[in-house]
């Protein structure tokens, strides 16, 4: 049994050490923003935050988590830069598929807390791990310097 | 029936629509269109309630194309709607929603927008002809002075007003007019005006709903493994020590795949990994992409005719007679989809029903599939169509809705079954491998005076829609850019030598005609351009002779990518011109290689004219996601095999193009006034092209086989 505090909330979960935060998150507590999509860590649709850093859940160990804080898609708009963000998203109409973007916004969250002007070069670089096969880089470039100057 | 791939794929212009309206119920056979309780459903497009509430049914899958907000604005137009008011449900399965050029419901080959143009245009219109008529009834006045805004209809005169709910039942009462007139394009209110995506706030805030978040009361979680290779048998399973994993609930078999179920996905992958299946690979061993490319070469080298698919003039006595001949050879290998929402599907199989819950291109097909299996009749079955985390074609088939239904029916649960990447990658259909040889003839001026040219590989329609091959088993999706182009060459012949590739299914792909074509006869007219010494875009522009809108995007284009200005050593600046599904489009691109050899695609420059636009932010975007889509597969990748195996199994080994290597694309809009063309993969066909005319810009060798970044050498 292991509790895991997401968005603020503690969540005790019965699941095997090694089971990776994305699965519990998508089958056990039916949290299915945050998305499957290589289980390598290569594409970065599962991306949600420990501690405000951008992890991969694919590949994050719900026992490796213990007390430090999780927060998904689901809780990021709770904070004025995630609706920024989220704001920012629909103003540009980035979306297409739609399926990567929930792991795009929270990498996108956790560049701008770290970095909130970031060049393009500092943009590219945070996002480089997050694959959208659709091609919307050019237009989360764009949001993501929309949000930085709201 | 019908079936013309080449209206549907092979980018003709003017696509004629017999609009014939489906009624409300379409067949006895169990639509779920008319929700009984709704007062007023004139067709199985529209629904309103007595208090007002509109719900627009969905005929196309939205799948990232914007076709939700294209549908419900042209609607919208008509029914004179605040878009953001109006409820959107994807429709069911029903022949209600058979899409003519497709031959069934479908989604698929730029065709969403062109089939909707008129067709929900007039199911918006007789809606509101009927709630005008029943007003005006009501009030004893003329329909003819009452007018509609917001849901609400006014009469002016007298001052009175009525919502649309609350005149829906006597609406619903009346008989359905068989024709009506259309608003005239200077009264667009919606269309031609850029609308944000009504599915965006869903999708940012994350609670939209795809197939692979579907969840049911008692749902197992399970995943699969067929056998990697094609043909092949399941030999044996470790079944004990799947078990053995904490979590695993069940073991079910197929003879050709395993399924393991558990308590979460992560439980069902583990066993999964435990029950180490071996297979009996079967008659498809042997097979490597050596095989397919010789098998592709020889069929390109047969001194025999293959289907003649084009003969305007003796190109070949053109060709040998003119002042000077030259000749390409082109490879394309086999392609992924590698959409982002892995292949999945929910089913629960009770005696008596079938619930499917997916993401589909094809849901009637996937649903009398379901019937067969289950020995259900179509009506039993009810298939939920979600959105679809990226298509590219990859829907168009539903093999794996059909596996899921044989898995399922094994059980008494609820199972989801989503693979991993590496079976999505390792079990796709494949965008074929194709060989193109195509030879010209210049006169002494430089001017082409004839083509010939012959494409091999396979015919992806003769398995799709074996209906759709046309009568000299010609496949009619490889006309584009090939026999149907934009450019006047005198003499043309074109010839088809079908070669099924071996140990691989091969599938639809983001305009697989259009965009296989366009790479071959764009990068060859290129390379013509420079043996006659000529600038690639005058030479073009010579060659398009009587093409007012091939010429106005062509100009446009290199008109804002400065494309007289000369480029510093080491970059290139490559164009593209096309015209398929009924697009035209002009691409120039810039790229620059480094002395490495590493490739940089800095900018893409984009003209367009797609005839009259709906929602012309929405075709920037289509066009700047399918110029990114493009431009990763051509630079990147392949997919082999060896053993029969595929070797590329998740990104680690698809690359695919990232943020730190996407360009900067301008996209420049023609106003038009023709009938829409469609847009979602027309800038995927550009981008090979114009890419691999850039590169040998900028490094002075041609490039005749993708992807650009492995050798270039052919396997001949």
């Amino acid at each position: 049994m292991y509790d895991i505090q997401i968005n603020g909330d503690v969540h005790s979960v019965d699941v095997p050490g090694d089971t990776p935060l994305l699965w519990v998150l998508r089958d056990v507590l039916g949290m299915t923003g945050t998305k499957f999509g290589c289980g390598i860590a290569q594409c970065g649709v599962c991306t949600v935050h420990l501690d405000g850093q951008p992890v991969r859940s694919c590949s994050l160990p719900v026992a490796a988590i213990g007390t430090h804080p999780v927060t998904t898609i689901e809780g990021i708009g709770s904070d004025a830069l995630g609706q920024a963000v989220q704001k920012a998203w629909i103003d540009l109409d980035v979306v297409q598929c739609g399926y990567c973007q929930p792991g795009q916004i929270m990498s996108a969250v956790a560049l701008l807390k770290t970095n909130p002007h970031p060049e393009d070069s500092d943009i590219d670089m945070a996002m480089s791990g997050n694959i959208c096969r659709c091609g919307t880089y050019q237009r989360i470039r764009a949001a993501i310097r929309s949000a930085a100057g709201a | 029936m019908s079936v013309s791939r080449r209206t549907l794929l092979g980018g003709l212009g003017g696509l004629v629509l017999a609009v014939q309206m489906p009624p409300r119920r379409a067949r006895a056979t169990g639509t779920i269109v008319e929700d009984v309780t709704t007062p007023f459903s004139p067709n199985a497009f529209i629904r309103i309630d007595e208090r007002g509430v509109v719900t627009f049914i969905m005929r196309n899958v939205e799948m990232g194309q914007g076709i939700y907000t294209g549908a419900t604005l042209l609607m919208a137009e008509e029914l004179d709607l605040d878009p953001e008011t109006v409820q959107l449900e994807a429709a069911p399965p029903d022949v209600a929603y058979v899409d003519k050029d497709m031959g069934t419901q479908a989604t698929g080959g730029s065709t969403s927008t062109m089939g909707e143009w008129v067709l929900l245009r007039k199911a918006a219109a007789t809606a509101r002809v009927l709630l005008v008529q029943a007003a005006a009834t009501r009030w004893g006045v003329d329909p003819a002075a009452c007018r509609t805004e917001a849901g609400v209809i006014h009469h002016d005169a007298s001052g009175r007003a009525v919502g649309y709910g609350e005149v829906a039942a006597e609406a619903g009462r009346l008989p359905v007019p068989p024709d009506v007139s259309l608003r005239p394009p200077s009264a667009f209110r919606l269309i031609g005006r850029s609308h944000h995506r009504l599915d965006s706030p869903a999708k940012v805030h994350a609670t939209a709903q795809f197939g692979i978040d579907a969840r049911v009361d008692g749902m197992k979680f399970a995943t699969v493994a067929a056998c990697p290779v094609m043909g092949g048998t399941l030999v044996h399973v470790n079944e004990g020590a799947a078990r053995a994993v904490s979590g695993v609930v069940d073991i079910l078999r197929l003879p050709n795949a395993v399924c393991v179920v558990g308590s979460t996905t992560w439980a069902a992958q583990m066993g999964l990994k435990a029950a180490a299946p071996e297979w009996n690979a079967g008659e498809n061993a042997h097979v490597d992409t050596a095989l397919v490319y010789r098998q592709l070469h020889d069929g390109a080298a047969q001194p025999e005719r293959g289907i003649v698919a084009q003969e305007k003039g003796d190109a070949h006595a053109a060709v040998a007679g003119a002042h000077r001949q030259y000749a390409a050879t082109y490879q394309q290998p086999l392609l992924a989809h590698a959409t982002m929402e892995p292949v999945n599907c929910t089913v629960h199989v009770t005696p008596d029903r079938c619930d499917i819950w997916v993401g589909t291109q094809v849901p009637l097909r996937a649903r009398d599939s379901a019937a067969r299996i289950t020995g259900l009749a179509a009506d039993q079955v009810h298939l939920h169509n979600m959105y679809i985390g990226g298509g590219f074609g990859r829907r168009l088939e539903h093999e794996y809705v059909e596996q899921a239904v044989q898995f399922a029916r094994q059980v008494p649960y609820p199972l989801k079954i989503v693979w991993s990447r590496e079976e999505d990658i390792t079990l796709d259909r494949f965008r074929p491998a194709y060989v193109d040889q195509i030879a010209a003839g210049l006169s002494s001026h430089g001017n082409i005076v004839g083509v010939t040219h012959r494409i091999v590989g396979p015919a992806v329609v003769a398995r799709w829609a074996p209906e759709g091959l046309m009568p000299n088993g010609m496949d009619g999706d490889l006309l584009a850019a090939a026999a149907d182009v934009p450019y006047d060459f005198r003499a043309s012949y074109l010839d088809f030598v079908r070669r099924e590739t071996p140990g691989v299914v091969t599938a639809w792909w983001r305009g697989v005609g259009g965009t296989r074509g366009l790479f071959v006869m764009e990068s060859f007219i290129d390379e013509l351009a420079a043996v006659a010494g000529r600038d690639p875009i005058e030479f073009r522009r010579h060659h398009l002779k009587n093409d007012a809108r091939a010429i106005g995007v062509l100009d446009l284009a290199s008109d804002k990518a400065n494309w007289s200005q000369p480029m510093p050593k080491g970059s290139g600046r490559g164009v593209a011109v096309q015209f398929l599904f009924g697009s035209y489009l002009a691409t120039i691109m810039d790229v620059k290689v480094d002395d490495d050899g590493s490739v940089r695609v800095l900018r893409a420059v984009v003209a367009v004219d797609c005839g009259r636009l709906v929602n012309p932010d929405q075709v920037r975007s289509q066009i700047e996601g399918g110029l990114m889509f493009g431009i990763g597969a051509a630079l990147f990748n392949e997919i082999t095999l060896d053993h029969g195996r595929v070797q590329q199994r998740n990104f680690n080994r698809y690359r695919v193009l990232r943020m730190n290597e996407a360009p900067v694309i301008e996209v420049h809009l023609v106003e038009s006034d023709a009938d829409p063309g469609g847009i979602g993969e027309t800038g995927t066909a550009a981008a090979a092209p114009a890419l691999a005319n850039a590169l040998a810009a900028a490094t002075g060798r041609r490039y005749r086989r993708l992807p650009l970044l492995g050798k270039q050498e052919l396997d001949v």
